[in-house]
């Protein structure tokens, strides 16, 4: 037999798929086009409003120099930027030349009495403006003309996240009806045995067979053969009391321990966005975690230290994900718990003052220690060098802050008879580990070896 | 029909059971009272306390232990005359403050000012936090007394960071902060 080679399919099929090709190529390059004219055309627009400056120069000028202290569209610790040129040379009369000297020397301008400059000094709780000498001119007009026209944000990237969403709600729609038919399906299949089965004993009824559930009546049923054997009672006992006894040690073992406690606390504060995400030292808000028992939990003033500057939470530059969103976990969620911290210390995002009515915040403590037990962080933390993680797990990765431990005392011990105490830089230790490692015949003592499982140390 | 309806009595009572051992709420304790402690702890409520809380601001006119009186105002005025200031610290013992300096720089600065000096921390780098400028920026000429001030009583945005070290350690800090400026001047 001959084999035809089926070259109409083939083609076709090449057909279509260029088809597609060109179709897809199109649209991404027209749009492309079409973002780059919007570019070109915004910066434009800022080349025309202030003369002859750098918009995109400016922006990288302005977050670096003035992002600190002012927004474009947000009063900070100084006033909100957008259009500053136009606005004081219409509210104010003052020209480009003020704003150059201003901007070079403020607290001059201050002090040889300008009226606006004391004017608006006053107005800011009298925050003096560091002076920018460094700043030439030229720096100055891409600095405006970013303030005119700040370009673009980037369009397609916008367009990129809506995509994202779309398709995650679609997947998780049609999950959602997968299970189901999968349930309908399963329902139907009980239905249908339950029908089956009547059926064939309707049958058998019908034709006069005697089921044999009657013959087996009249033979001792099995539990009173069961009682009659007496060492099948007797094994049948032990495996019980055995069993439930070993249940009932692992219950009574976990009495008292907290091991997993995740209590919901008054604000939702995210371990994974600080220490996770940003790679904020744990130390830096645990601060007294270095010098004294507690890792204490931080003041407000300390979540003021970047919270001051940062109102909103905005997220990663890749969008919340799929697991967040189901947890309800938006940007505006995260924001309103930043609201929730202002309240608490009484910060005026208006004035950017604090305002004095401050209320202080219950957080549930998660690690409770009995009271007969004493632990000291700055013993563990800076004299041993240990980090935060060994106990309380990946802090870095928990949305809500959990119990990672037991600390029980079992696990307190084992861990002092693994872990060889830090002598390097540490005088205190050197003489006595000398001699007692001489003693014990090792090179590198454990902390159980250096006194570390006696019983005084923890319990008095 | 009477066992099924036992085998759910059964079944019931072992989900309530299990159904206690919640995540949100903290486990049973076998003698409370020698769990619980007596004594007022750190961070508890106490009613004859302001507001109820112990975690208070220290009175005024006192001053907490590690830490030592500054004279220096929280103005720019204060901050002028603070930049003629010289550390206290030994200067015989400059390497082991460098040390610990550094530790302490990158756990509390770092983060923002990043860890050579250069303003690229990596919430900058994130922007989240701008404006954050390099210690070699001349218009600003910092010395170490004008750091110290700056640490002791923020500027601007920054905030006081004397709630998290000790009068030792911010001049520690502050003169890592120089050794930075002067890596970056170079």
């Amino acid at each position: 037999m001959k084999k035809v080679p089926y070259r109409n399919r083939i083609s076709k099929v090449l057909g279509v798929s260029l088809i597609i090709f060109l179709l897809f190529s199109i649209s991404l390059y027209s749009q492309e086009e079409a973002v780059a004219e919007n570019a070109e055309v915004a910066a434009e627009e800022g080349t025309a409003d202030a003369s002859a400056g750098d918009p995109a120069k400016g922006k990288s000028l302005f977050n670096q120099n003035c992002a600190a202290c002012h927004a474009l569209n947000r009063k900070m610790t100084g006033p909100a930027l957008a259009n500053v040129e136009s606005k004081l040379a219409e509210e104010e009369g003052l020209d480009k030349e003020w704003l150059y000297a201003w901007i070079k020397n403020s607290p001059g301008m201050i002090k040889s009495g300008d009226a606006y400059s004391v004017k608006i000094y006053n107005e800011y709780n009298q925050a003096a403006m560091t002076a920018f000498p460094t700043l030439s001119d030229q720096d100055i007009d891409d600095i405006l003309a970013y303030t005119a026209a700040p370009p673009p944000e980037a369009a397609p990237a916008v367009a990129g996240t809506a995509d994202d969403s779309g398709s995650a709600k679609s997947s998780g729609i049609s999950n959602e009806i997968l299970l189901g038919a999968l349930a309908v399906v399963f329902g139907l299949l009980v239905l249908m045995l339950f029908l089956v089965n009547s059926t064939l004993r309707r049958i058998a009824e019908a034709n006069g067979v005697v089921l044999e559930k009657e013959r087996a009546e009249k033979r001792i049923p099995i539990w009173k053969a069961f009682a009659q054997n007496q060492f099948l009672v007797l094994v049948t006992a032990i495996f019980l009391l055995l069993g439930s006894a070993y249940f009932a040690y692992g219950w009574m073992m976990q009495v008292g321990v907290d091991q997993g406690y995740a209590p919901i606390q008054p604000i939702h504060y995210s371990h994974k966005i600080h220490a996770g995400d940003n790679k904020i030292e744990c130390k830096y808000c645990h601060s007294s975690a270095r010098v004294s028992k507690h890792s204490g939990i931080p003041s407000l003033n300390v979540c003021m230290n970047c919270h001051k500057s940062i109102y909103e939470y905005k997220g990663n530059p890749e969008g919340p994900t799929k697991e967040d969103l189901a947890n309800g976990y938006t940007n505006d969620f995260y924001t309103g718990e930043i609201k929730k911290l202002y309240k608490a210390v009484g910060w005026d995002e208006e004035n950017q003052r604090y305002t004095g009515e401050s209320q202080p915040i219950e957080w549930v403590r998660i690690h409770n220690l009995p009271d007969f037990a004493y632990f000291n962080h700055s013993q563990h933390v800076s004299v041993a060098g240990i980090e935060c993680q060994t106990c309380h797990g990946p802090v870095e990765e928990m949305e809500i802050m959990y119990q990672y431990s037991p600390l029980t005392m079992g696990w307190c011990v084992e861990c002092h008879r693994d872990t060889n105490v830090k002598v390097e830089g540490n005088e205190y230790y050197t003489k006595i580990h000398a001699e007692l490692s001489k003693k014990y015949g090792v090179d590198q003592l454990t902390a159980a070896q250096m006194g570390g499982l006696e019983c005084g140390k923890c319990h008095y | 029909m009477k066992s099924f309806g036992k085998i759910g009595m059964v079944l019931v009572g072992i989900l309530v059971f299990f159904s206690c051992q919640d995540e949100k709420i903290p486990n049973y304790q076998y003698m409370p009272n020698m769990y619980e402690p007596v004594s007022y702890e750190t961070y508890d409520e106490a009613y004859f306390l302001p507001k109820g809380t112990e975690a208070l601001t220290p009175p005024e006119n006192t001053i907490p232990r590690g830490w030592l009186p500054y004279g220096y105002e929280n103005t720019l005025e204060g901050k002028e005359l603070a930049r003629v200031q010289i550390s206290p610290l030994d200067s015989l013992q400059k390497e082991e403050n460098l040390v610990i300096g550094k530790e302490l720089y990158d756990i509390y600065c770092a983060i923002c000012h990043g860890a050579n000096g250069k303003g690229q921390g990596n919430l900058v780098k994130r922007e989240k936090i701008l404006g954050v400028p390099s210690y070699a920026d001349a218009a600003r000429n910092i010395t170490v007394g004008t750091t110290f001030h700056t640490v002791q009583h923020g500027l601007n945005s920054m905030g006081s960071y004397a709630s998290q070290m000790s009068t030792t350690e911010m001049w520690q800090v502050s003169e890592y902060v120089m050794k930075l400026k002067e890596d970056l001047t170079k």
